[in-house]
């Protein structure tokens, strides 16, 4: 590779390629070439830079300059421009960088300034398919520190001390589990594997990671393997992920090709190999026992524990599982040092946690924090605040299997403990942000659909008891709930908690629960006064127009799509609630607000 | 990969590249006047044979980028070299093998070439 005074890294994740940066790629390859620049100018397909919302996101090093929603016709400016003339083109900056007329650095920027990029550090900085450069920043050297210089029980001494804790979502000490599986009798082999079956709605760091920095998974595997003394491993990462699944084989590829895979790695007699399986997109499989029955080859069905993976896992043997963002932060801790690990984060939670920021908030994105930002900063500072003006109401973490964190606890500290004392959980890191205009219910309905939907149907509490409790939570949406209803959902709730046969079923009822606990007012308002307060469940919804404001002027009468509002010309309007179906044509098309829903 | 030494090696030939993209203040800034008198002097030439030695020499934290007209036009191609720590060093009526030079002298030895200065041309 030759010295490109230049670097223009286009964002590749799966984000920024769904909104168009693969043509920015061949526009900028044309415009180079055009201006002479092709040998100067080098140009990189990265991973996610973390602000989505912005996309398609392109920088151009040494300045540095970060320009977002670049559209193909822009291309030419820039070409001609900044990299000709080196003048940066300020209107196609991100506005947060331009300063009274400067340009800031990236990490000034309130969406990068509070963040620590420890898992995510590679991405948007490097070409994930191309192993050199990730050699360049340093990587292969934890692994090679490892075999060289450290004794299996060294590394897992150093992993242990770290206090890394999992970030699938459950927060088990990671250590502790590599060191289970080292202990572990392995006779006839032992194997260690990746869990990138991300699921949760919302969620796509384990994505981002694979897509923009997989030799940082293969190494900490491979790092790992030499530690419990494995020597095959397995990724198990579902099809819907195309990218991470493609650059995922290429680093596995050339990994091999260096000799960082296969037999005798720098010189020493350890030896491991790693293979991609791919999941079928079915959410129970991110749960480990199903993972490994999948991987073995059978319907994805989970088993009960003990024995733990650790004793028995694939094939009967002792493997060591781990999530995408678990091994991320494995080659820093090497390299650093389990003292460094534990100097950023709270006391029972070391290092920071990636956060996949969806829902009704500004900078949608990819955000990693150490552990003990408050929910208030990821909000109101990386996220940028709730769009249009209107109130924080609450976020999601964990996914379908998590909880709310309502308004009044928006300076909860947020780490693994402090999540469960409030009712909600970790999980892998989706981060739903929901204001006033979200009804509880509904979204208690919504993940608990999500659940009846992915339950695999091996156990009772979950096959059954899920489907109970979607179906009162249906009637409460619809006006016809009772009181008793709501005993009957805790009811049912705590039995699943208790009886179902894996974490998807014994997490299943968190949504209901939580909000049960914050928002119970709306519960009731839905069951007594049949209202629903943020104006969401259709069936418990009226339209009336105001017949003070309304001018007679016909437009929402025309808007109307099954004829339920007449009335004539210049005099007030009004609409047949029998006909009514409640889209909101209406209410979106007057022009005087004189169309409101109760 | 079958020593350590080897991945040093890679890494080593990587490393410069993959530099730019770290923000950093500790590295040396080769700035070229870009703006249309400067091209129109012949800049681009000066800017390619810059690029080009600072790639075959494989140079640590040196990097060349282009700013717009700093308004003594009848002087261009100008060359500036900002190092940290140290007072901005300002070339003119530069040529491809000048810019050569200075990197060879300036950059690598550390040594002004004090005859293309501004100040030996006024």
């Amino acid at each position: 590779m030759d010295f490109a005074r230049a670097h223009v890294l286009v964002c590749g994740g799966t984000g920024c390629t769904s909104s168009g940066s693969v043509k920015l790629i061949e526009e900028f390859e044309k415009r180079l070439a055009e201006n002479d620049l092709e040998k100067e100018v080098k140009i990189i397909k990265t991973g996610c830079f973390g602000l989505c919302a912005l996309g398609p996101v392109v920088v151009i090093y040494p300045e540095g300059a970060f320009y977002s929603m670049v559209k193909v016709e822009d291309v030419e400016e820039i070409v001609k421009e900044h990299l000709l003339k080196g003048r940066i083109v300020k209107r196609l900056l991100y506005q947060e960088t331009l300063e009274n007329d400067n340009v800031k650095s990236l990490n000034e920027v309130d969406f990068y300034k509070k963040q620590r990029r420890i898992a995510l550090r590679n991405c948007g900085v490097i070409d994930p398919e191309n192993i050199e450069e990730y050699i360049g920043t340093d990587g292969y050297q934890a692994f090679g520190k490892a075999l060289t210089e450290m004794t299996p029980e060294g590394v897992i001494e150093e992993i242990k001390k770290s206090g890394l804790r999992g970030r699938g979502g459950a927060g088990f000490p990671t250590g502790l589990k590599w060191m289970f599986t080292a202990n572990a009798n392995g006779e006839n082999g032992k194997f260690v594997a990746c869990n990138a079956d991300e699921g949760d709605p919302g969620a796509f760091m384990d994505r981002s990671i694979l897509e923009g920095d997989p030799h940082a998974v293969i190494e900490a595997m491979a790092i790992a393997a030499y530690a419990v003394g494995a020597d095959q491993g397995y990724i198990y990462i579902r099809a819907e992920y195309p990218i991470a699944v493609q650059r995922l084989k290429i680093a596995i590829e050339q990994a091999k090709e260096y000799g960082l895979l296969g037999d005798n790695i720098f010189g020493t007699d350890f030896c491991f190999n790693l293979e991609i399986r791919l999941g079928a997109g079915a959410f129970v499989c991110g749960e480990e026992t199903a993972l490994m029955t999948s991987i073995e080859g059978f319907r994805g069905e989970p088993r009960p524990r003990p024995p733990f993976p650790a004793n028995k896992g694939l094939w009967q043997k002792p493997t060591l599982l781990n999530n995408v963002e678990t091994y991320a932060n494995i080659t820093q801790i090497i390299l650093n040092g389990a003292d460094w690990f534990t100097s950023i984060g709270t006391e029972k939670s070391k290092g920071t946690k990636v956060f996949a920021l969806g829902g009704k908030i500004k900078n949608t994105g990819l955000v990693e924090i150490p552990m003990g930002t408050t929910l208030r900063e990821i909000v109101e500072e990386i996220g940028g605040g709730i769009p249009n003006g209107k109130k924080f109401k609450a976020a999601q973490t964990g996914g379908p299997s998590g909880g709310c964190i309502p308004a009044s606890l928006i300076d909860t500290a947020i780490d693994y403990d402090s999540l469960i004392a409030i009712g909600s959980m970790m999980g892998s890191g989706g981060l739903i942000v929901m204001d006033e205009d979200t009804c509880m219910v509904d979204i208690a309905k919504f993940f608990l659909e999500f659940t009846v939907d992915e339950s695999c149907g091996k156990c009772t509490p979950c096959r059954v008891g899920t489907k109970r409790m979607l179906e009162i939570l249906d009637r409460i949406t619809k006006g016809n709930g009772t009181l008793a209803d709501i005993d009957k959902l805790e009811e049912l709730a705590e039995g699943i908690k208790s009886t179902a046969l894996c974490g998807l079923g014994q997490t299943a009822p968190n949504p209901v629960l939580s909000t049960l606990r914050y928002f119970r007012d709306e519960y009731i308002a839905h069951v007594v006064d049949k209202k629903c307060p943020a104006g969401v469940c259709k069936a418990l919804l009226s339209y009336k127009i105001d017949p003070e404001k309304c001018k007679g002027c016909s437009l929402c009468a025309r808007q109307c799509p099954v004829n339920a509002i007449s009335g004539e010309i210049k005099s007030p309007f009004t609409i047949d609630t029998a006909k009514c179906i409640k889209c909101g044509a209406c209410e979106s098309s007057c022009k005087f607000n004189a169309i409101s829903k109760q | 990969m079958k020593s350590l030494a080897e991945l040093e090696a890679i890494k080593n030939k990587i490393k410069n590249q993959v530099e730019v993209r770290r923000e950093s203040d500790s590295s040396t800034r080769i700035v070229v006047g870009m703006a249309t008198c400067g091209i129109a002097a012949g800049a681009r030439p000066v800017l390619a044979a810059l690029v080009d030695e600072v790639g075959k020499r494989n140079l640590a934290n040196v990097n060349v980028s282009q700013t717009g007209c700093i308004g003594m036009c009848r002087l261009e191609p100008i060359v500036e070299v900002f190092e940290p720590g140290k007072e901005r060093v300002t070339y003119v009526k530069m040529t491809e093998e000048k810019a050569r030079k200075i990197i060879a002298e300036h950059i690598v030895n550390g040594k002004v070439v004090t005859e293309f200065t501004i100040g030996a041309a006024e």
